[in-house]
This record gives C-alpha cells, sequence and structure tokens, in this order.
C-alpha cells in the first residue's frame, strides 16, 4: 500500500428502503404507466436498481390533466405564504432524509458519494428553503404588483445532477404558482422518485407536482401536450433546438438551460495552487458530466509547461472508482451511450494532430469509465476545443495577450460559462466585462447557489435558474398584455387623437 | 414663380449608408390615396445579410460606450427629430391620412418615446441587476448586457411611433439593429435614417431595410450570426414559422404581442433584448 491508497470506506445502502418497482406519480399516488417498463442500473457496477414504469401518450395526458385541475383548483387559490409553508416543509424533509437521497443519487447516478453528500444534496434543501421564501414575496420580484404564474409547467432534466436540477425546476415553479408534471432523465429516475414520496410526507396536495417517468419520446410527449404552457428543459444544445421548434407559435414559455464548452483563462500571475485545484474542480468534477464545466483551460504560455505539469501531477493523485467510496474522485461514467461519446470525441482528438495523455488509473472490471485526460497542443479549431464532451476531459490552448485570451474564449456557439484567474483585481473586471456568458467564475469555479442566477448566453439557452431572476422564468406581468403599459400613450387605432382624449379624461376622473 | 418639386430617392441604410438594393430591385409605394408617391428600394438576402455584418461589426463600439453616452445618443435623435417635426408630420399625414392633428400627436409621442428611452440607458441596469447573497466568501453580482444583434419586424402602422417604439427599447442597452421598415408606409422609417445618420450613433448600429417582410425576414430568422429576433410586426406573417427557424441558432424570440399595443413604453421591453450576467469574485484579506 503506497501513502496514496487508502481501505475501502463504503458508505451503506442499507440506509435506503428502496421498492422493486416503481410507478408514476400523477395526483398524488404511484400508479403504473402504460409504456414498456425499463430498468435503472448502478453505472459503477451495471447492477439493477429497480424497474421503472414509462409513461405513454395517455400517462402523460392524465399527469397533465391532474396538473391542470389542481393549478385550477388548488394551487393557484392558495396564498402565497401556504404555498411557501410547503416548501419550507419539502426543505426540511430533504435536510431530514439528505443521507438516503446522497446514496441514492450516487448509486443510480455514478458520482462520488463525497460530491452527492457534499454538494448536491444540501444544495438541494437550500433550493427550496430559498424559494420558499419567495412565494409570498411575489410583488417584490420586479414585475410590478401581482404578478401572474402561468399555469401548469411541463419540466424535463438530465441525468448529471438529477435531484439537483428538480430542485432548480419545481422551487422557483411552485414559489411562483404553477403545477409541474416533471420527467428526469431515464438513466437517473431514483431520486425524484424519492422526492415524490417526500411530496407525501409533506402532505403536498395532490396534482400539484407529477413526476412521470420514460425516455425521450415520454419528453416530447410532455413538452408538446397543447394543456402546457411553460416549458422549461434543461440538457443538450440538440434537444434544445428540437424543444424551440416544437413550441414556436404556440405562445408557450419556454426557457433552456443547455450545453457549454467553458473557458478557464489563466493568466500567468494567477495564485498556481489555487489555479490547478480550480481547473481540476472545473472539469473533473462529476466526471465533467457539467454543463458549464471548465472544458478548455486558456492558459498564458509563459506558464503552460509548469502548469500542465502541476496539473499532470494533481491529477495522478486521483481516485477512480466506487462511487459509495467516500474517498473517491472520480466515480463512473453516467450511461455506456455517454462513455461512447467520450471515447469517439477523445479519438476524434487524437486523430486531428492533438496530443492525449491520460491519468494512470485502474479501471474496475464493470461498470463504464473514463480517466482523467488531457489534451495539449489543442488549436481552436479541433473537435476537442469545440463539441462539448461532457466528460472528463480538459482541452489546453494557449494565449500571449489578454485580447487573445478573450477572443478565444468568445470563439465558441456556447455562452454558458467561463474561469478567470489572475491577481490583478482590476484585470479580473474588464475579462469578465468581455466574455460573453451568464457565469463568470473569478479565482474560482462551479459555485453555485440558490441566491445567485445561472444560464446561457447564445446556444446554452435562455432564461436564468436561481435567485430572483430564476423566478421571472415562471412569472409573468400581473397585466393582461405580455408588455404591462407603463405610461398612457397613442394607441394604434384609428383616431389617436380621441383615444388620448379619453384615457387623459378617465385618468382625471380616477 | 413657382418651384417645381425635387422628390426624394428613398434607399436603405446599411453601415451608416444609402444604399440602392444591390438587387437593382424598387418597389411602389403609395399615399393614402392610392397615387404613386415613390420608387423604394427593395432590399434582397444580400442586403440584409450585408445589413447583419454591419451590424455585428457596430457592436462593440455601441455596447462599448458608456451609458451615459448611449442616452445622451438616444436623446439626440429626440432633438433632431423635433427640429424636422414638419417633414415627419407630413411624411405620415401623406401615408397614414388621418389628419394634422393625429401625424403630429404621432411625432410628438415618437419624440417623447426616444427620451423616455434615452433616460433608461444608465438606469435599467440598475433596475434588473442585483448582487446575491451567497454563502461563502464570495463577492457575487448578477447585471444585464445586451444579447447582440437584434432583427426587428417594424409594425405597419403607425409607421413612425412603431417603428420608434420597436428600435428603440433594443438599441438602449447596446444591441445593434437590423431593422425591417413597414412595407406599405416605409418613408417615415427610411427618413429616420437621415436622423440617425447625424445623430452620433455608431455606423452599423441601426440598419433599415425597405421590402417585402415576408421574403426578407425568413433569412434573418435563420442567420447565424443574429442573436434575437423580435416579432413586434410580424402578425401578419406566418410567424410561428420564423420563431421555428430562428430555434435552429436558440435565438431568443419575442412573437408578436396579443394585445397589439404597440406604442407602449416599457422596461420590459429594453429587458426582453438583454442577458444576465453573474459574476463571482472570491474574498480574502491573503
Amino acid at each position: 500500500m503506497t501513502f496514496l491508497e487508502y481501505a475501502p470506506a463504503p458508505e451503506s445502502k442499507a440506509i435506503l428502503k428502496l421498492k422493486p418497482e416503481y410507478g408514476l406519480f400523477i395526483d398524488g399516488k404511484f400508479i403504473s404507466g402504460h409504456g414498456k417498463p425499463f430498468q435503472t442500473i448502478s453505472p459503477s457496477t451495471e447492477d439493477p436498481i429497480a424497474t421503472i414504469s414509462c409513461a405513454n401518450e395517455q400517462d402523460v395526458d392524465v399527469a397533465v390533466s391532474a396538473a391542470r385541475r389542481s393549478y385550477e383548483h388548488i394551487w393557484s387559490r392558495l396564498n402565497g405564504a401556504v404555498r411557501g409553508k410547503y416548501l419550507f416543509r419539502i426543505a426540511r424533509l430533504i435536510q431530514e432524509r439528505s443521507r438516503e437521497l446522497a446514496v441514492a443519487e450516487s448509486w443510480d447516478n455514478g458520482k462520488p458519494i463525497k460530491e452527492s453528500r457534499d454538494v448536491d444534496i444540501p444544495l438541494v434543501a437550500a433550493w427550496f428553503f430559498y424559494y420558499a421564501g419567495w412565494a409570498d414575496k411575489l410583488d417584490y420580484a420586479g414585475l410590478g404588483a401581482d404578478p401572474q404564474p402561468f399555469g401548469v409547467a411541463a419540466q424535463v432534466i438530465p441525468w448529471n445532477f438529477p435531484l439537483l436540477m428538480l430542485a432548480w425546476k419545481i422551487a422557483p415553479a411552485l414559489a411562483a404558482g404553477n403545477t409541474v408534471v416533471l420527467k428526469p432523465a431515464e438513466t437517473t429516475p431514483l431520486t425524484a422518485l424519492l422526492f415524490a414520496e417526500i411530496l407525501e410526507q409533506a402532505d403536498m396536495p395532490p396534482g400539484v407536482v407529477n413526476i412521470i417517468t420514460g425516455a425521450g419520446e415520454t419528453g416530447r410527449l410532455l413538452v408538446n401536450h397543447p394543456d402546457v404552457n411553460k416549458v422549461a428543459f434543461t440538457g443538450s444544445t440538440a434537444v434544445g433546438r428540437e424543444i424551440a421548434r416544437a413550441v414556436s407559435g404556440t405562445h408557450k414559455k419556454l426557457t433552456l438551460e443547455l450545453g457549454g464548452k467553458g473557458a478557464n483563462i489563466v493568466f500567468e500571475d494567477a495564485p498556481i495552487d489555487q489555479a490547478v485545484e480550480g481547473i481540476v474542480n472545473g472539469i473533473f468534477f462529476n466526471q465533467g458530466h457539467v454543463c458549464c464545466a471548465g472544458s478548455r483551460l486558456i492558459v498564458q504560455e509563459s506558464i503552460h509547461d509548469d502548469l500542465i505539469e502541476r496539473l499532470k501531477s494533481r491529477l495522478s493523485t486521483l481516485r477512480l472508482g466506487d462511487p459509495l467510496d467516500k474517498n473517491t474522485d472520480i466515480g463512473a461514467i453516467n450511461s455506456p451511450a455517454q462513455l461512447e461519446r467520450i471515447k469517439a470525441l477523445s479519438s476524434a482528438g487524437e486523430v486531428e494532430g492533438a496530443t492525449r495523455w491520460s491519468a494512470d488509473c485502474v479501471m474496475p472490471a464493470k461498470g463504464f469509465w473514463f480517466p482523467p485526460t488531457i489534451f495539449t497542443n489543442v488549436s481552436t479549431s479541433h473537435s476537442v476545443a469545440r463539441d462539448e464532451i461532457f466528460g472528463p476531459v480538459l482541452s489546453v490552448l494557449t494565449f500571449r495577450t489578454p485580447a487573445e485570451a478573450i477572443a478565444k474564449a468568445n470563439n465558441t456557439p456556447y455562452g454558458l460559462s467561463a474561469g478567470i484567474w489572475t491577481d490583478k483585481g482590476s484585470r479580473i473586471l474588464a475579462v469578465a466585462d468581455e466574455l460573453r456568458a451568464g457565469v463568470v467564475w473569478a479565482n474560482t469555479f462551479n459555485r453555485f447557489d440558490p441566491s445567485s442566477p445561472f444560464g446561457g448566453y447564445k446556444e446554452s439557452g435562455y432564461g436564468r435558474e436561481g435567485g430572483r431572476h430564476g423566478l421571472l422564468a415562471y412569472l409573468k406581468s400581473g397585466a393582461p398584455a405580455t408588455f404591462k403599459r407603463s405610461e398612457k400613450q397613442v394607441p394604434t387605432s384609428a383616431s389617436p387623437v380621441k383615444a388620448i382624449r379619453r384615457s387623459r379624461m378617465t385618468k382625471r376622473v380616477v | 414663380m413657382s418651384h417645381m418639386m425635387i422628390p426624394k430617392t428613398y434607399k436603405l441604410y446599411i453601415n451608416g449608408t444609402f444604399v440602392r438594393s444591390e438587387s437593382g430591385r424598387s418597389y411602389q409605394v403609395f399615399d393614402k390615396n392610392h397615387v404613386f408617391v415613390a420608387n423604394v428600394a427593395m432590399a434582397s438576402r444580400k442586403d440584409a445579410r450585408d445589413a447583419v455584418v454591419a451590424a455585428r461589426s457596430a457592436f462593440s463600439s455601441w455596447s462599448g460606450a458608456s451609458a451615459y453616452n448611449r442616452g445622451q445618443v438616444l436623446y439626440r435623435i429626440a432633438e433632431i427629430l423635433e427640429g424636422r417635426r414638419e417633414q415627419f408630420i407630413a411624411e405620415i399625414l401623406q401615408a397614414e391620412g388621418g389628419g394634422r392633428a393625429n401625424a403630429a400627436l404621432q411625432v410628438n409621442e415618437t419624440i417623447d418615446t426616444w427620451v423616455w428611452y434615452a433616460g433608461w440607458a444608465d438606469k435599467y441596469a440598475q433596475v434588473a441587476g442585483n448582487t446575491n447573497p451567497v454563502t461563502g466568501p464570495y463577492f457575487n453580482l448578477s447585471v444585464t448586457e445586451p444579447t447582440g444583434v437584434v432583427s426587428v419586424i417594424a409594425p405597419k402602422r403607425p409607421s413612425l411611433l412603431g417603428f420608434a417604439s420597436a428600435v428603440a427599447p433594443v438599441l438602449v442597452s447596446g444591441n445593434t439593429v437590423v431593422v425591417i421598415a413597414s412595407q406599405p408606409h416605409p418613408l417615415p422609417a427610411l427618413s429616420l435614417s437621415e436622423v440617425l445618420a447625424t445623430s452620433d450613433i455608431p455606423k452599423g448600429a441601426v440598419n433599415i431595410l425597405s421590402g417585402n417582410p415576408a421574403e426578407i425576414s425568413p433569412w434573418l430568422a435563420s442567420h447565424a450570426d443574429i442573436n434575437a429576433i423580435y416579432l413586434i410586426g410580424a402578425g401578419d406573417l406566418n410567424w410561428a414559422d420564423l420563431q421555428a427557424s430562428a430555434a435552429e441558432t436558440l435565438k431568443r424570440v419575442v412573437p408578436p404581442e396579443a394585445d397589439n399595443d404597440i406604442a407602449s413604453r416599457s422596461l420590459e421591453r429594453i429587458l426582453a433584448f438583454t442577458e444576465i450576467k453573474t459574476v463571482w469574485h472570491t474574498k480574502s484579506l491573503s
């Protein structure tokens, strides 16, 4: 045993009380779906965890009807303070069951338990706690008095942060007064179904939150359902495009949180040890299955060699393996399909001429694994510098001047995240101004907070999640129009003068 | 001795210059009594693409101008309009009819619209942005920024006020625009380009196309270098197809407004064409 080896320290699965089968959670009850059931498996062992129902068209319709009923008759009629109290209850129940949720998440998703335990689940609780407080304060959200919910929200979430993405979607939707039909990803449905049990424990009125499971087809049926008023999606840019096309002409309110190819810019005066930790966190956190990952390292030429040496040395200490082991740094790739994609893009990187280096990890015999990998000698035209890999693969580019760093960082159709590492405060502010990205981390990376808006520029999507701005994705102005009338002005009718006079008179009378 | 009138040649306004359509096409514009007024340039796909190139080049200078400066430039548009009000009243009257008082009122409201938005230039960011009380040693700030290049389909009527009500809120935050003017009544908007040309707004920040929106707008909706499309005047076009086409590049799309209150002034119109950027800064004594 070298000093790097640790005795196994697995978190026990005994805390879980899973059912062998899970139905769809519709109108406050678990019911069987009419689609073909599927299994959710552990990506680290390939062992089956549970059998999951699949919602077909009929089930989606039942779920949307339940959400509509509960919107009309229950949720939109409750006052904000009561809605808030339900959300506070949920936040507390999540805290109480946090270890169980963390174990379920790591088992089903493959992410290290230290991440699900210390990052995902605490943020889930914080997200509900934050938005709970908004529910009776919507007049202060920035849309004027008495803003209104949209109605029924269709929400489709990805597999990389299953329960956290659920919280990002459900907490603001409910606080604003919408009801929800949510579809978790087909490879990671488990914690959403445990969340349904939490809704039961919270005595949530039936139909306010409905959880339907299935693959892409179920999601397609949900977002295309004519009785849905709001669509929120987090996932790939390709699917985001498809959804944007599908809702066009419908007046459904749409928010999209899509892919990224985040630039992590390191200047020569950066605090180098912190930068190394930040780069590692930026791209190897959650196996790189992070839409805002810092997947492009853009480093000043003068420190390139030194930084790469330090990175390789640091990566060689990362422990890859059992996600439930408390010492694990790198868990399993979520699915065989994702592993294939990572392998294909990495091979393309080599073929195109970039230099590949992978940490020397022992891969477990079963499950889906990919070692932390760095590409150097990357040019801006290489596919590893352009395509989102969504895996533990870092592409390294260099720059000489700040202007070149900014140009390279912005040279992407994406615009989700970026990082800046330098000791010079004025440079941080100037570079942050120039980056076309929705979230910029200065001397840190991959920080999240329920009060902080998150979302992209350009093809990384639109709308924000988190903070006051995240609430606005689920609210419309109280005035009947899309845009409220700020002052009385010329109407567009044939006789504006008369109309103006009328409106002035009305004003005087009032 | 009577003066023989010299009719004006109405051209497109692209990259700060007045140009005929590269296609050589024009179309006839008639007054309210269906009497011929002018042959107006009929913009082509190529003209639209040239306008996008101009708008993209102007983005850094216009969005990079100080908020105070952008406010002054928008205010200057109002000043110059004020000096030329008689010309615009005559053009509106000729195109839309409805009496002199209404035309004058439309010019007044247009001037006031530019002034109203001018005043927002250095304020909207304060109203729409905020600090965020995150957990941990970070200073966290959310600020608004312009979305980029925005394509606008201006309303048919009111020809001048509709144009200003659609363009001013997009422009104020630093976006640059490519506008398709009212097809039946393009002359007030094309004359406004003369105002813009002397207003100190950077060349290319506003580009005005006259022509058939049904022909040009699909090229703009699918153009990869446009970030958002404002369909305020597209109510009678097949705007669902435009929105679907815009989805290919994930443009922000603001559909035609339900109540058709084209001339309303609102902060939300400004914010519809902005992005929220959130910056996390570490805090440390060492």
